[in-house]
């Protein structure tokens, strides 16, 4: 019973990982072209949690409402692209913090102001619904596996497209040298919208994707954003790889930590100590292994600096 | 002269004058906003030494911020709860002593400061503002799910603590201390910054080549400006923990962090009196659009965006003129 | 100054003219009005704002500012209606953490505190203040009324779980002080957790027979779907909290058939009652939540007082409050010796009318229950 209680939660860790890195790939991507650090990055999946959610609640299907999370949160990203963010590549990191600190209140009340202060309705689709029995005798909800697998595959499709395509070789030169691909004749500045709108639009599909396990309200992005930031920043920033990595250690190590904890403290005291006090050392957990990672390998495990 | 110290001038009078005016014509909750200005200005100066002179991109003042909130509430919580602070090994007082608990939050702040500033300071650019961060967020979950000194709660200090000779449950006469103390960090910021200590650090800045190759290793002069900075913010939370009369995690989390910067950004960074414009104006539009819709934030934003984009160099470099900039 | 002064139509009224004092009254409500948390500071306020409609004094001004949900910001608003608006009672606040910021303060300058919502023990108990009053409940309350029906609901291996924050602390002891069943598991989840993949695992695997969870808001809505999808299937009681009208069209069918521990449900028999949910759905066009109904209830409270004395005259003021002398939606009200309701405690089931879900009455949990802390409280 306890190992595949273990075994459950491993699943639940990987399912957790393979979100965040939804969110991550988009974030690491922007930083490692364009060098920018988009702290809206959180909205745009809020902007795919509620195209969503608005699309299916409107014709019923779940399925319109994901290709609608994919497209708001690609022309949010285009417009916000074109009208805002190309205005600093130029500058510093710090003056891109506050432009899209300002950004996350323009969209948290932007939405608000669309769509009321309520939660929205989006659930799972009825093709996905319920659990599924794995080898072994563990029932396991289908829409959790399902997600895996998306996640995974996205994954795959990500390191096919900078690695095969003619975008890729563009987005990878476009890392190492801007000014030589400019040279070369690439259109820098459609390079830059396109690759922000396809970190816009997988953050969307994340928040469509976990919109239908959550609840859907204003300010939904802001703590993913954080821990976003903390898988880039473990796996080495602007990197795919490590962003990878990163997110599948981060929720692991929260997963198995919010699990494992308050059952170690268990057996050195009460029951309703150990669950308070190991619940407070698990939340700390995952920026303890970002600081442990940092002080070991400053760029991070696939980092350059 | 230039502009700069013009302005600086006219700032320093305004911050005076308006909870001046505000008390003579009997209107105290402006003196407060007054004071809460005073405050933060006083933690964004705080974050100014490292952020501004020290090009040390920190998104976890919030931290040290807290840390000097807290060591108000833990000093003064004892002696309202008629309780020691302390029974073993030695019997140890609380106390409500303003000086006291500036000294004690300094402390804290400046000993937290060099334990995060000496881990985080191996890392550079954007991993050194992530692992800031991270800091700060291990310190906001540990004080939210801790149960001793009241957990998401906070604590309330029902009383505001003493000042020999001053009456500080007086508006006035607190804004008067918070003043005070800004302006004296800001004399010594800028007599820091052109010592020698604040040469070299702008030297680390500009080139830190040039400045390893005559023996100065950049690290412990980081280090040193990060400690700085972490005991100001720290001084700033203490305060603020006075002016609410009240402490809770909320001190510590990665939203005031952003917000302290943004005071700075907005102000101008590495200006000596960015801070003190930027919290001035973030306050003010806080204030005044909070009475025109249920949607301010939204308002809030397009301004700072507005700022952001057609005001470089924030208030500061746009009134004076980029001339006096740091960088 | 931004003031965002509602002034109440001052169209004579004259109903009321002949015992009313002609004192006029001075309302500060602080509020969660952005963010969020903004639903149950909009239905607070909705719900408030009706009752002062709805009886037209032109005696009684209402001043209305947003917290954010942040304490600090909520400490400074509480300053600024005291020192510049010059407010005789304060209200409105939905956070336990905020109105420990506020409340004793504001009632140590002799303001009077009516609680549309947050009661915490400290200020049922030992922070206990004559000017201080809880028109909701108090805390614990809610999460007794679920415990006290948990084993009638056939739950006897429960398995409870609640964020790691004070308020989540309360609620498992309140849930544990009439429950008459073993508990089986007892988790504390992260503050605005979104993901609990990893209890539903372990409330499979704890050999449960039934589920008491206290996540509001957000963390309702992501629990209880995650839960339905999961197929563990046990049963499911909480406080109205978790289950309220605010956030139950967000959870779908995955909330059906849950129970939870009420002191006010929309369908509650009474003819108080009946006017405010009608009133309020043609008003606002949406059905009430318990906050709605508390808003609303203080506010008649007030209203009540003001018609038997003058705030300036602050004992006789205080009388007139404790009397309780008006018609409240949930029937029977009075106030205890610290100033909390004593009351029925219900519980509710979540179903389905029509295209809307909400919350019928079940069974009564406790009949006259009042504030367990009270015995600590010396005034």
């Amino acid at each position: 019973m306890t190992a595949m209680l273990l075994i459950e939660q491993a699943l639940n860790g990987l399912q957790y990982g393979v979100m965040l890195f939804l969110m991550a790939a988009g974030l690491t991507l922007v930083f490692g072209v364009m060098g920018l650090i988009n702290l809206a990055h959180g909205s745009l999946f809020m902007v795919g949690a509620f195209a969503c959610a608005a699309v299916a609640g409107a014709t019923g299907s779940f399925w319109l409402g994901l290709a609608a999370s994919l497209a708001a949160a690609a022309a949010a990203g285009a417009i916000v692209e074109m009208t805002v963010i190309r205005r600093l590549y130029a500058r510093d990191h710090l003056d891109q913090v506050l432009a899209t600190f300002a950004l996350i209140l323009v969209f948290s009340e932007g939405t608000r102001w669309a769509f009321g202060s309520f939660p929205l309705y989006l659930d799972i689709p009825a093709a996905l619904a319920g659990p599924v029995t794995l080898p072994g005798g563990l029932e396991y909800p289908l829409y959790r596996l399902v997600l895996i697998g998306v996640g995974l595959g996205v994954a795959a499709g990500l390191f096919w497209l900078i690695g095969r395509t003619r975008l890729g070789i563009r987005i990878r030169a476009g890392e190492a040298d801007r000014e030589m691909i400019a040279a070369l004749g690439v259109d820098i500045s459609r390079l830059y919208t396109i690759v922000f709108a396809l970190g816009a639009a997988l953050a969307g599909l994340a928040g469509a994707l976990v919109g239908a396990l959550q609840s859907v309200q204003v300010g939904m992005g802001e703590p993913v954003l954080i821990l976003a930031f903390v898988v880039i920043v473990i796996g080495g920033i602007g990197s795919i790889k490590g962003a990878l990595v990163g997110a599948i250690l981060v929720g692991m190590t929260d997963t198995l930590g919010r699990f494992v904890l308050p059952l170690a403290l268990g057996t050195v005291m009460s029951r309703s100590d150990a669950g308070a006090i190991g619940a407070a050392l698990a939340s700390m957990l995952i920026y303890i292994l970002m600081a442990v990672v940092l002080v070991l390998r400053p760029g991070g495990l696939y980092g350059r600096a | 002269m230039r502009r700069e110290p013009l302005l600086n001038g006219v700032l320093a009078l305004a911050l005076l004058a308006v909870p001046l005016a505000a008390w003579a014509l009997d209107e105290p909750f402006v003196i407060t906003l007054a004071t809460k200005v005073a405050i933060l200005a006083l933690a964004g100066a705080g974050l100014n030494i490292a952020l501004g002179y020290g090009g040390l991109v920190s998104l976890g003042h919030a931290a040290f911020f807290g840390i000097g909130g807290y060591a108000m509430a833990v000093l003064a919580a004892p002696v309202q709860n008629f309780d020691l602070l302390m029974s073993w090994p030695f019997e140890v007082p609380g106390t409500k002593s303003m000086p006291l608990i500036w000294l004690a939050a300094m402390s804290a702040g400046a000993l937290a400061a060099l334990v995060i500033g000496a881990l985080s300071l191996r890392t550079a650019g954007v991993y050194f503002i992530m692992i800031t961060l991270a800091f700060g967020q291990m310190l906001y979950y540990f004080a939210i799910s801790w149960p001793a000194y009241g957990g998401e709660d906070g604590i309330s200090i029902y009383v505001r603590n003493g000042f020999a000779g001053l009456n500080t449950l007086d508006p006035i006469q607190f804004f008067a201390l918070a003043y005070g103390l800004l302006m004296a960090v800001l004399a010594l910021t800028h007599m820091m910054v052109r010592a020698r200590f604040g040469l070299a650090l702008a030297g680390a800045r500009q080139n830190p080549g040039r400045l390893a190759a005559l023996g100065i290793r950049p690290f412990s002069l980081h280090l040193s400006a990060f400690v700085i900075s972490g005991a100001i913010t720290a001084l700033a939370g203490a305060l603020y923990a006075d002016l609410n009369r009240f402490v809770s995690p909320s001190m510590l989390s990665w939203q005031t962090s952003g917000e302290i910067m943004v005071f700075v950004i907005l102000g101008g960074v590495g200006r000596l009196f960015g801070p003190v414009a930027g919290a001035a104006l973030f306050i003010l539009l806080e204030h005044w659009l909070g009475g025109v819709s249920d949607y301010w934030k939204l308002f809030l934003g397009l301004i700072l965006l507005g700022i952001v984009l057609f005001a470089r160099g924030g208030l500061i470099g746009t009134l004076a003129g980029r001339e006096d900039a740091h960088d | 100054m931004n003031v965002k002064t509602i002034l109440m139509a001052a169209v004579a009224a004259v109903a009321m003219a002949d015992n009313a004092t002609a004192e006029p009254v001075k309302v500060g409500m602080i509020t969660t009005l952005s963010g969020g948390g903004a639903s149950l500071g909009i239905d607070t306020r909705d719900g408030f704002m009706l009752a002062v409609g709805m009886a037209n004094n032109p005696d009684l001004e209402v001043i209305i500012e947003d917290d954010q949900r942040k304490p600090d910001v909520a400490v400074q608003l509480a300053d600024k209606m005291i020192q510049s608006d010059k407010v005789d009672v304060l209200t409105g606040i939905v956070w336990s953490n905020l109105a420990m910021a506020v409340v004793p303060a504001a009632t140590a300058q002799g303001k009077f505190y009516l609680s549309t919502n947050a009661a915490p023990s400290q200020l049922a108990g030992k922070g206990c203040n004559p000017n201080y009053f809880a028109v909701s409940y108090q805390n614990d309350n809610l999460h007794e009324a679920a415990g006290a029906y948990a084993a009638t609901a056939g739950i006897t291996k429960a398995f409870i779980m609640a964020p790691n924050y004070p308020a989540g602390k309360d609620s498992l002891a309140g849930f544990k002080r009439f429950y008459e069943g073993d508990v089986v598991g007892e988790v504390y989840t992260q503050l605005g957790q979104t993901d609990y993949a990893g209890e539903i695992a372990q409330i499979r695997a704890s050999g449960a027979d039934g589920v008491f969870i206290f996540l509001p808001g957000g963390m309702g809505i992501s629990f209880v779907k995650q839960y339905a999808d999961s197929g563990v299937g046990l049963p499911l009681i909480g406080p109205a909290f978790s289950f309220d009208q605010s956030i139950l069209q967000a959870m779908g069918d995955a909330a059906l058939g849950t129970l939870n521990g009420a002191n006010w449900s929309p369908d509650l028999d009474n003819a108080a009652n009946a006017a405010f949910v009608t009133a309020f759905a043609e008003k606002y066009d949406r059905l009430p939540s318990v906050y709605a109904s508390y808003g609303y209830d203080t506010a008649n409270l007030l209203l009540s007082a003001m018609a038997k004395a003058s705030v300036a005259d602050a004992p006789a003021f205080r009388a007139a409050l404790k009397a309780a002398d008006f018609a409240s939606v949930r029937g029977k009200f009075a106030f205890g010796p610290a100033n909390h309701p004593i009351q029925d405690l219900y519980v509710r089931e979540v179903v389905k009318e029509g295209d809307l879900y909400t919350n019928k009455i079940v069974g009564t949990a406790m009949t006259d229950r009042g504030n367990p802390y009270e015995g600590e409280c010396k005034m």
